[in-house]
């Protein structure tokens, strides 16, 4: 199982900061994780509208839309950052 | 080796005494320089601002930006603390503190340590009205990242 946490309109879009998931085999990368998200349900759908705008970590590093989910424990989805 | 001070809080934090933090006792740093980001009014229609954070990889993003100016400039000492939860109008939201033996250095790094934080470290604001309407997420700006790209350096 690996854990997906999700930060501001994307966790409000959702509905639910975190969740377990079992990861498909065929889902390899971070853009993959996104995609079959999308089509879980209208909610993941409308989260994953604009799927270029959506950034993501792996165990609390930034990752570009390439990276291997592999290994992976946690894996974050959330808009661009806007703090400071 | 100088280890940085980095602190993710809801409370509010005194700028005066995280400058005092890296200069007591010590008469090797010539300058300090310090950033502080408030939280401001937009001509009176927001009531506040509610940041919301990632636990742990805020931390340790701030860790990692701080570690980037070190490696980049002769600091004597850095702070970086980020405020989370809901902040009214003339609160502070951050605070990057820089010393060094000279100022070019303590300016830069204070520069350097904001746009990287604007753009890496996982914070994000949601404005609240005072027409009490809870109001959209802000919208990250590409001078933001434009600004975080003048610090790329050239590749080897």
């Amino acid at each position: 199982m690996t854990k997906l946490v999700y930060f501001a309109w994307v966790r409000e879009r959702i509905g639910k900061p975190e969740e377990e998931v079992e990861l498909p085999g065929n889902v390899r990368t971070v853009a993959e994780l996104a995609r079959w998200l999308a089509g879980r349900g209208e909610e993941y759908a409308y989260a994953f509208e604009n799927p270029d705008v959506v950034r993501a970590a792996i165990d609390k590093k930034h990752v570009k839309p390439d990276a291997p989910v592999a290994g992976a424990r946690e894996i974050a989805f959330f808009p661009p950052m806007t703090g400071g | 080796m100088v280890v940085p001070v980095i602190r993710i809080q809801a409370e509010d934090f005194d700028a005066a005494a995280e400058i005092a933090r890296l200069t007591a006792g010590r008469a090797d740093v010539g300058a300090v320089v310090t950033f502080t980001g408030l939280c401001r009014d937009e001509g009176g229609t927001l009531a506040a601002l509610e940041l919301e954070h990632y636990p742990g990889m805020a931390e340790e993003e701030l860790e990692r930006v701080a570690a980037e100016a070190l490696r980049r400039w002769p600091l004597t000492g850095v702070t970086a603390i980020h405020r989370y939860g809901k902040i009214a109008p003339g609160g502070n939201i951050v605070l990057v503190v820089t010393a060094s033996a000279h100022r070019t250095a303590a300016f830069e790094a204070g520069e350097f340590l904001m746009d990287y934080l604007k753009t890496r470290a996982p914070f994000w604001k949601k404005e609240h009205s005072v027409d009490g309407t809870s109001g959209d997420w802000v919208e990250a700006k590409s001078d933001d990242d434009k600004a975080a790209q003048r610090w790329a350096e050239p590749r080897p």
